[in-house]
């Protein structure tokens, strides 16, 4: 079954959204998928303070009210969409579901966000939910008491570090370089806080324990001394890994697997934009996801009608 | 009580019930976190395709999650959510944090999937 689109949006996190919002009130007929839940990352905000216009609210939240607003203006939302080719190459772009759906559309945004980053070892995924975690604010209280280790020397990693101090009995930040690189407010607070041990320039060897996390071994990067921190909990806050795979041989990415775009959010492709923490950029926010969709619904919509016109 | 759209379990008459009267039994005890809303909205998802499966989900800090929280099958857990299968009031499956659809659906398929 074949079905045809003017636009169809990669991905349901914000800057998807927002694009299907634009398109969508520019009577652009829009399809979004999105392969897992709408939302992005957005929705693993528990608190969102800093969204222009909107008191404290969370990530679903502000997910759940974008959602509604696209569909509002007309845009078709799938998530869950398993999706088995994409074709970005020709004048058609082409999106092909498991299930034998085709979509077709002349322009197409790539809205697919990032994964966190994680560390690839084997113990990480064992003790997943057993002593190591990616989210504070979820499973923070179980550790109420406990030593943990936060890994990562980003705003992310230390606001959760800070954070963490409310339950645990002492919290050490292991990060891999001599300096942190969140803003400096953040890391003076870090460096003051009585109960928070910085350990600086780490390699990370292994989490250790059997059915619950008891120990993460590290390195000194120069020295290669290892040590030993016994901890009951870990908190992995190492940044994002772009989701941009599946277009690494039709788009021009750069070295960190980020899509490269213009001031327009157009892509190496005609007819294809990019737009949110999966092109290529140095600030990653909600806002600036926002932003990015907006402008990448408006360049899609300039490039059709420049089609038609032509 | 939990804001989404599954069926909730908020006392220990409607877990006993719940286990007692049903042979496919999936209960997300969990909070409205980051790393508890997606398993909720797959569950959402995954109703319609699993009708002979009843999905619910659970409030971590509600009354009725010690029933939960004893589990063997959970010493350990130190991630939200906690995803528990039964199969016949008897527990065949039990996860800690978040899932991603294919790991739900591989465990529904595994252990309660209809005979072709």
């Amino acid at each position: 079954m074949e079905e045809q689109f003017d636009v169809i949006v990669l991905g349901g996190g914000p800057a998807g959204l927002t694009a299907a919002i634009y398109l969508g009130r520019a009577r652009v007929k829009t399809l979004v998928l999105d392969t897992g839940t709408v939302g992005g990352q957005t929705v693993l905000s528990f608190s969102v303070a800093n969204y222009p216009g909107v008191e404290e609210t969370s990530g679903r939240d502000i997910s759940q009210t974008m959602l509604r607003q696209a569909r509002q203006f007309g845009a078709e939302v799938k998530a869950y969409a398993k999706i088995k080719a994409v074709e970005l190459a020709g004048e058609n772009k082409v999106v092909e579901l498991q299930d034998g759906s085709r979509f077709v559309a002349r322009a197409l945004i790539v809205a697919t966000g990032g994964v966190p980053r994680k560390l690839g070892l084997e113990s990480e995924a064992r003790l997943a939910g057993r002593g190591i975690s990616y989210c504070a604010t979820c499973d923070g209280d179980f550790f109420t008491g406990k030593p943990i280790v936060v890994i990562g020397g980003g705003n992310s990693a230390l606001e959760e570090a800070l954070a963490l101090t409310k339950y645990a009995s002492r919290v050490t930040i292991v990060h891999e370089f001599d300096h942190f690189q969140a803003q400096p407010w953040i890391v003076e607070e870090v460096r003051a806080h009585p109960r928070i041990e910085l350990v600086m320039e780490q390699d990370i060897l292994d989490f250790v324990g059997e059915e619950n996390l008891q120990e993460v071994v590290v390195a000194h990067k120069q020295t290669k001394e290892i040590t030993r921190i016994e901890a009951d909990g870990c908190f992995i806050f190492i940044g994002y890994v772009p989701n941009s795979a599946a277009f690494s041989a039709e788009l021009q990415l750069n070295e960190r697997g980020e899509i490269i775009t213009d001031d327009n959010m157009a892509t190496s492709l005609p007819g294809v934009f990019a737009a949110g923490d999966v092109r290529q950029k140095r600030y990653r926010q909600i806002t600036t996801a926002v932003a990015d969709g907006t402008v990448a619904a408006l360049g899609a919509t300039a490039y059709l009608e420049e089609r038609k016109a032509a | 009580m939990l804001q989404t759209n599954l069926k909730h379990v908020e006392s220990d008459e409607e877990f006993e019930k719940l286990i007692a009267e049903n042979e496919n039994v999936m209960i997300c005890c969990g909070r409205m976190g980051p790393m508890c809303l997606p398993v909720y909205d797959i569950m959402e998802s995954l109703q319609a395709k699993f009708p002979h499966v009843q999905f619910r989900d659970m409030d971590f800090d509600g009354p009725a999650s010690h029933n939960i929280k004893r589990l063997p099958e959970v010493r350990g857990f130190m991630g939200l959510p906690f995803t528990i299968y039964y199969k016949n009031g008897q527990v065949v499956q039990a996860t800690t944090s978040i899932q991603t659809e294919e790991q739900v659906l591989g465990i529904l398929n595994r252990y309660f999937a209809r005979a072709a």
